[in-house]
Protein backbone atom coordinates (compact mmCIF):
# COMPACT_ATOMS: atom_id res chain seq x y z
CA UNK A 1 0.00 0.00 0.00
CA UNK A 2 1.06 3.22 -0.81
CA UNK A 3 2.96 4.59 2.15
CA UNK A 4 0.94 7.89 2.25
CA UNK A 5 -2.27 6.31 2.75
CA UNK A 6 -0.98 4.51 5.76
CA UNK A 7 0.70 7.70 7.16
CA UNK A 8 -2.67 9.33 6.71
CA UNK A 9 -4.70 6.04 8.29
CA UNK A 10 -2.72 6.04 11.30
CA UNK A 11 -2.38 9.95 12.04
CA UNK A 12 -6.55 10.15 12.18
CA UNK A 13 -6.23 6.98 14.40
CA UNK A 14 -3.84 8.67 16.69
CA UNK A 15 -5.07 12.37 16.77
CA UNK A 16 -8.69 10.57 17.81
CA UNK A 17 -6.88 8.96 20.84
CA UNK A 18 -4.97 11.81 21.70
CA UNK A 19 -7.81 14.14 22.09
CA UNK A 20 -10.28 11.22 23.30
CA UNK A 21 -7.34 9.83 26.09
CA UNK A 22 -5.60 13.15 26.89
CA UNK A 23 -8.89 15.20 27.55
CA UNK A 24 -10.11 12.86 30.61
CA UNK A 25 -7.56 13.85 33.00
CA UNK A 26 -8.18 17.57 32.52
CA UNK A 27 -11.98 16.84 32.61
CA UNK A 28 -11.92 15.16 35.71
CA UNK A 29 -9.53 17.79 36.87
CA UNK A 30 -11.66 20.82 36.04
CA UNK A 31 -14.90 19.46 37.37
CA UNK A 32 -12.79 19.28 40.84
CA UNK A 33 -11.45 22.24 40.67
CA UNK A 34 -14.85 24.05 40.02
CA UNK A 35 -16.66 21.93 42.53
CA UNK A 36 -14.09 22.69 45.54
CA UNK A 37 -14.28 26.10 44.60
CA UNK A 38 -18.08 26.42 44.99
CA UNK A 39 -18.30 24.68 47.84
CA UNK A 40 -14.99 27.61 49.10
CA UNK A 41 -17.52 30.17 47.41
CA UNK A 42 -19.97 29.08 49.58
CA UNK A 43 -18.67 28.65 52.75
CA UNK A 44 -17.03 31.73 52.39
CA UNK A 45 -18.76 34.26 50.13
CA UNK A 46 -16.64 37.37 51.27
CA UNK A 47 -13.56 36.06 49.44
CA UNK A 48 -15.29 35.06 46.56
CA UNK A 49 -13.25 37.67 44.54
CA UNK A 50 -9.60 35.93 45.73
CA UNK A 51 -11.18 32.19 45.17
CA UNK A 52 -12.58 33.21 41.35
CA UNK A 53 -9.40 34.68 40.14
CA UNK A 54 -7.50 31.72 41.18
CA UNK A 55 -9.85 29.15 39.82
CA UNK A 56 -9.76 30.72 36.12
CA UNK A 57 -6.06 30.48 36.81
CA UNK A 58 -5.89 26.78 37.99
CA UNK A 59 -8.19 26.25 34.88
CA UNK A 60 -6.50 27.59 32.43
CA UNK A 61 -3.50 25.68 33.48
CA UNK A 62 -5.40 22.24 34.19
CA UNK A 63 -6.56 22.86 30.33
CA UNK A 64 -3.90 23.10 29.19
CA UNK A 65 -2.72 19.75 29.36
CA UNK A 66 -5.76 19.26 26.92
CA UNK A 67 -5.02 22.08 24.32
CA UNK A 68 -1.43 20.60 24.16
CA UNK A 69 -3.37 17.00 22.87
CA UNK A 70 -5.44 19.74 20.51
CA UNK A 71 -2.22 21.21 18.91
CA UNK A 72 -1.01 17.84 18.91
CA UNK A 73 -3.79 16.51 17.02
CA UNK A 74 -4.44 19.25 15.16
CA UNK A 75 -0.24 19.17 13.64
CA UNK A 76 -1.20 14.90 12.79
CA UNK A 77 -3.85 15.93 10.60
CA UNK A 78 -3.03 19.69 9.41
CA UNK A 79 0.34 19.66 9.15
CA UNK A 80 1.93 16.28 9.19
CA UNK A 81 5.77 16.02 8.89
CA UNK A 82 5.90 12.79 8.38
CA UNK A 83 3.64 13.08 5.03
CA UNK A 84 6.46 15.48 3.36
CA UNK A 85 9.37 12.66 4.24
CA UNK A 86 7.47 9.66 2.64
CA UNK A 87 6.63 12.08 -1.05
CA UNK A 88 10.68 12.41 -0.68
CA UNK A 89 11.45 8.72 -0.38
CA UNK A 90 9.20 7.59 -3.17
CA UNK A 91 9.75 9.78 -4.81
CA UNK A 92 13.71 10.92 -5.15
CA UNK B 1 -7.50 24.26 5.95
CA UNK B 2 -4.96 26.50 7.57
CA UNK B 3 -4.63 26.53 11.22
CA UNK B 4 -2.28 29.31 11.27
CA UNK B 5 -2.25 32.80 9.65
CA UNK B 6 1.40 32.68 8.90
CA UNK B 7 0.44 30.70 5.59
CA UNK B 8 -1.56 33.69 4.24
CA UNK B 9 0.96 35.69 2.55
CA UNK B 10 -0.47 39.15 1.61
CA UNK B 11 2.36 40.67 0.33
CA UNK B 12 5.66 38.86 -1.78
CA UNK B 13 8.55 41.20 -2.79
CA UNK B 14 11.68 39.24 -3.48
CA UNK B 15 12.60 36.86 -0.62
CA UNK B 16 10.30 39.27 1.58
CA UNK B 17 7.10 38.10 2.53
CA UNK B 18 4.06 39.97 4.42
CA UNK B 19 2.08 37.33 6.23
CA UNK B 20 -1.36 38.33 7.87
CA UNK B 21 0.38 37.47 11.51
CA UNK B 22 2.27 40.75 10.79
CA UNK B 23 -0.10 42.61 9.02
CA UNK B 24 -1.97 42.34 11.38
CA UNK B 25 0.14 42.66 14.63
CA UNK B 26 1.08 46.08 13.11
CA UNK B 27 -2.58 46.97 12.97
CA UNK B 28 -3.39 46.26 16.40
CA UNK B 29 -0.32 47.94 17.51
CA UNK B 30 -1.22 51.00 15.43
CA UNK B 31 -4.51 50.69 17.26
CA UNK B 32 -3.37 50.51 20.66
CA UNK B 33 -0.44 52.92 20.04
CA UNK B 34 -3.34 55.74 17.99
CA UNK B 35 -5.84 55.11 20.99
CA UNK B 36 -3.77 55.52 24.14
CA UNK B 37 -1.64 58.60 22.11
CA UNK B 38 -5.12 60.41 21.27
CA UNK B 39 -6.33 60.29 24.85
CA UNK B 40 -2.98 60.65 26.84
CA UNK B 41 -2.64 64.15 24.74
CA UNK B 42 -5.56 65.78 25.97
CA UNK B 43 -5.69 64.63 29.93
CA UNK B 44 -7.03 66.61 32.43
CA UNK B 45 -7.43 67.32 36.06
CA UNK B 46 -10.34 69.75 35.91
CA UNK B 47 -13.24 69.06 36.75
CA UNK B 48 -14.77 67.98 33.17
CA UNK B 49 -12.92 64.52 32.65
CA UNK B 50 -13.25 63.30 29.10
CA UNK B 51 -15.25 59.58 28.99
CA UNK B 52 -11.87 57.94 26.97
CA UNK B 53 -9.83 59.44 30.27
CA UNK B 54 -11.67 57.70 32.75
CA UNK B 55 -11.74 54.24 30.29
CA UNK B 56 -7.95 54.34 30.35
CA UNK B 57 -8.07 55.26 34.28
CA UNK B 58 -10.08 52.20 34.88
CA UNK B 59 -7.73 49.93 32.44
CA UNK B 60 -5.00 51.01 34.15
CA UNK B 61 -5.59 51.30 37.80
CA UNK B 62 -7.65 48.04 37.65
CA UNK B 63 -4.46 46.15 36.00
CA UNK B 64 -2.21 47.77 38.84
CA UNK B 65 -4.81 46.64 41.23
CA UNK B 66 -4.27 42.90 40.03
CA UNK B 67 -1.27 43.22 40.12
CA UNK B 68 -0.91 44.33 43.60
CA UNK B 69 -3.21 41.48 44.41
CA UNK B 70 -0.68 38.82 42.81
CA UNK B 71 1.49 39.67 44.92
CA UNK B 72 4.20 42.77 43.85
CA UNK B 73 5.17 45.05 46.48
CA UNK B 74 5.40 48.05 43.51
CA UNK B 75 3.14 47.39 41.02
CA UNK B 76 4.07 50.79 38.93
CA UNK B 77 7.11 48.75 38.78
CA UNK B 78 5.38 46.36 36.24
CA UNK B 79 2.64 48.02 35.21
CA UNK B 80 4.33 48.53 32.20
CA UNK B 81 5.25 45.08 30.80
CA UNK B 82 2.24 43.46 32.49
CA UNK B 83 -0.60 45.83 31.26
CA UNK B 84 0.89 45.94 27.26
CA UNK B 85 0.92 42.27 27.11
CA UNK B 86 -2.72 42.47 28.45
CA UNK B 87 -3.70 44.96 26.45
CA UNK B 88 -1.88 43.41 23.36
CA UNK B 89 -3.37 40.13 23.50
CA UNK B 90 -6.80 41.14 24.82
CA UNK B 91 -7.04 43.62 21.68
CA UNK B 92 -5.24 40.91 18.99
CA UNK B 93 -8.02 38.57 20.47
CA UNK B 94 -11.13 40.88 20.31
CA UNK B 95 -10.58 42.03 17.17
CA UNK B 96 -12.03 38.90 15.77
CA UNK B 97 -15.04 40.35 15.73
CA UNK B 98 -13.86 42.33 12.41
CA UNK B 99 -14.64 39.99 9.33
CA UNK B 100 -11.82 38.88 7.70
CA UNK B 101 -9.32 39.94 10.47
CA UNK B 102 -7.24 36.86 11.73
CA UNK B 103 -5.90 37.10 14.88
CA UNK B 104 -2.29 37.06 15.32
CA UNK B 105 -2.09 35.16 18.64
CA UNK B 106 -3.42 32.31 16.26
CA UNK B 107 0.48 31.92 15.04
CA UNK B 108 2.98 30.28 17.29
CA UNK B 109 5.80 32.70 15.98
CA UNK B 110 3.28 35.72 18.25
CA UNK B 111 2.86 33.30 21.04
CA UNK B 112 6.70 32.22 21.33
CA UNK B 113 7.95 35.67 20.95
CA UNK B 114 5.47 36.61 23.89
CA UNK B 115 6.83 34.19 26.21
CA UNK B 116 9.94 34.88 25.25
CA UNK B 117 9.58 38.33 26.45
CA UNK B 118 8.49 36.58 29.98
CA UNK B 119 10.93 34.72 29.89
CA UNK B 120 14.14 37.79 29.59
CA UNK B 121 11.52 39.82 31.69
CA UNK B 122 11.78 37.44 34.87
CA UNK B 123 15.82 37.79 35.05
CA UNK B 124 15.64 41.20 34.26
CA UNK B 125 13.38 41.98 37.34
CA UNK B 126 14.86 39.97 39.31
CA UNK B 127 18.10 41.19 38.93
CA UNK B 128 16.41 44.89 39.13
CA UNK B 129 15.22 43.90 42.26
CA UNK B 130 18.11 41.49 44.15
CA UNK B 131 21.07 41.76 42.67
CA UNK B 132 22.48 39.28 40.21
CA UNK B 133 23.56 36.87 43.25
CA UNK B 134 20.43 37.41 44.93
CA UNK B 135 18.82 36.30 41.32
CA UNK B 136 21.16 33.04 40.47
CA UNK B 137 20.16 31.77 44.45
CA UNK B 138 16.64 31.26 43.15
CA UNK B 139 17.71 28.59 41.55
CA UNK B 140 19.26 26.27 44.82
CA UNK B 141 15.99 27.93 46.42
CA UNK B 142 14.46 24.35 48.52
CA UNK B 143 18.25 22.58 47.84
CA UNK B 144 21.10 22.81 45.89
CA UNK B 145 19.61 19.16 44.02
CA UNK B 146 16.77 21.33 42.80
CA UNK B 147 19.00 23.45 40.15
CA UNK B 148 18.19 20.93 36.83
CA UNK B 149 14.77 21.02 38.29
CA UNK B 150 14.06 25.28 37.93
CA UNK B 151 16.10 25.33 34.51
CA UNK B 152 13.60 22.76 32.91
CA UNK B 153 10.86 24.42 34.87
CA UNK B 154 12.13 27.75 33.36
CA UNK B 155 11.63 26.38 29.78
CA UNK B 156 8.90 24.48 30.26
CA UNK B 157 6.50 27.15 31.53
CA UNK B 158 7.99 29.39 28.37
CA UNK B 159 6.81 26.83 26.23
CA UNK B 160 3.55 26.13 28.01
CA UNK B 161 2.82 29.73 27.94
CA UNK B 162 3.23 30.12 23.98
CA UNK B 163 1.27 26.80 23.48
CA UNK B 164 -1.48 27.60 25.73
CA UNK B 165 -2.38 30.97 23.79
CA UNK B 166 -1.56 29.20 20.37
CA UNK B 167 -3.84 26.62 21.26
CA UNK B 168 -6.62 28.61 22.59
CA UNK B 169 -6.89 31.05 19.94
CA UNK B 170 -6.39 28.39 17.28
CA UNK B 171 -8.53 26.04 18.36
CA UNK B 172 -11.17 28.91 18.51
CA UNK B 173 -10.43 29.21 14.70
CA UNK B 174 -10.41 25.92 13.62
CA UNK B 175 -13.71 25.29 15.19
CA UNK B 176 -15.46 27.77 13.73
CA UNK B 177 -13.71 26.71 10.35
CA UNK B 178 -15.44 23.23 10.52
CA UNK B 179 -18.96 24.60 11.62
CA UNK B 180 -19.08 26.90 8.94
CA UNK B 181 -18.37 23.80 6.72
CA UNK B 182 -20.85 21.49 8.83
CA UNK B 183 -23.74 23.95 9.98
CA UNK B 184 -23.18 27.28 8.93
CA UNK B 185 -25.15 31.07 10.18
CA UNK B 186 -25.91 29.47 13.74
CA UNK B 187 -23.13 27.64 15.11
CA UNK B 188 -20.19 29.75 14.41
CA UNK B 189 -21.72 32.47 15.57
CA UNK B 190 -22.25 31.37 19.16
CA UNK B 191 -18.31 29.80 19.06
CA UNK B 192 -17.36 33.23 17.81
CA UNK B 193 -19.13 34.60 21.00
CA UNK B 194 -17.08 31.90 22.99
CA UNK B 195 -13.90 32.80 21.23
CA UNK B 196 -14.27 36.47 22.38
CA UNK B 197 -14.92 34.80 26.09
CA UNK B 198 -11.51 32.64 25.80
CA UNK B 199 -9.42 35.53 24.24
CA UNK B 200 -10.06 37.53 26.99
CA UNK B 201 -9.67 34.96 29.52
CA UNK B 202 -6.38 34.13 27.99
CA UNK B 203 -4.99 37.23 27.92
CA UNK B 204 -5.76 37.59 31.57
CA UNK B 205 -4.48 34.66 32.15
CA UNK B 206 -1.33 35.25 30.29
CA UNK B 207 -1.00 38.54 32.22
CA UNK B 208 -1.54 36.61 35.93
CA UNK B 209 1.00 34.05 35.16
CA UNK B 210 3.78 36.78 33.77
CA UNK B 211 3.42 38.50 37.04
CA UNK B 212 3.28 35.05 39.45
CA UNK B 213 6.60 34.40 37.88
CA UNK B 214 8.24 37.70 38.03
CA UNK B 215 6.71 37.57 41.09
CA UNK B 216 8.20 34.68 42.48
CA UNK B 217 11.52 35.41 40.96
CA UNK B 218 11.92 38.56 42.55
CA UNK B 219 10.04 38.71 45.69
CA UNK B 220 12.21 40.13 48.74
CA UNK B 221 13.83 37.82 50.51
CA UNK B 222 17.56 38.42 51.19
CA UNK B 223 19.65 35.46 52.97
CA UNK B 224 17.27 33.25 54.32
CA UNK B 225 14.78 30.97 53.44
CA UNK B 226 11.01 32.86 53.93
CA UNK B 227 7.91 31.45 56.28
CA UNK B 228 5.88 29.07 54.04
CA UNK B 229 2.95 32.10 55.66
CA UNK B 230 3.97 34.77 53.42
CA UNK B 231 3.71 32.63 50.21
CA UNK B 232 0.78 34.01 48.32
CA UNK B 233 -1.71 31.66 46.67
CA UNK B 234 -0.26 32.13 43.22
CA UNK B 235 2.62 31.02 44.03
CA UNK B 236 1.78 27.66 44.27
CA UNK B 237 0.41 27.45 40.67
CA UNK B 238 3.92 28.52 39.37
CA UNK B 239 5.31 25.21 38.56
CA UNK B 240 3.48 24.06 35.89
Amino acid sequence: MDPNLWIAMISILTAGLTIAIGSIGPALAEGRAAAQALQAIAQQPDASATITRTLFVSLAMIESTAIYCFVVAMILIFANPFTDLATQATGG
Amino acid sequence: MEISPDSWVLWDWRDWQLTATVAFTWLVMTILVTVSWLITSRLSEGETVSRWQVMLEVIVTTIRDQIKEVGAEDPNRYLPFIGTLFLFIATANLLTVVPGYQPPTGSLSTTAALAICVLIAVPLFSIVRRGVGGYLRTYLRPSPFMLPFNLISELSRTLALAVRLYGNVMSGTVIVGILISVAPFFFPVLMQLLGLLTGLIQAYIFAVLAMVYIASASRAQPGRDKDPDTETELADTEGD
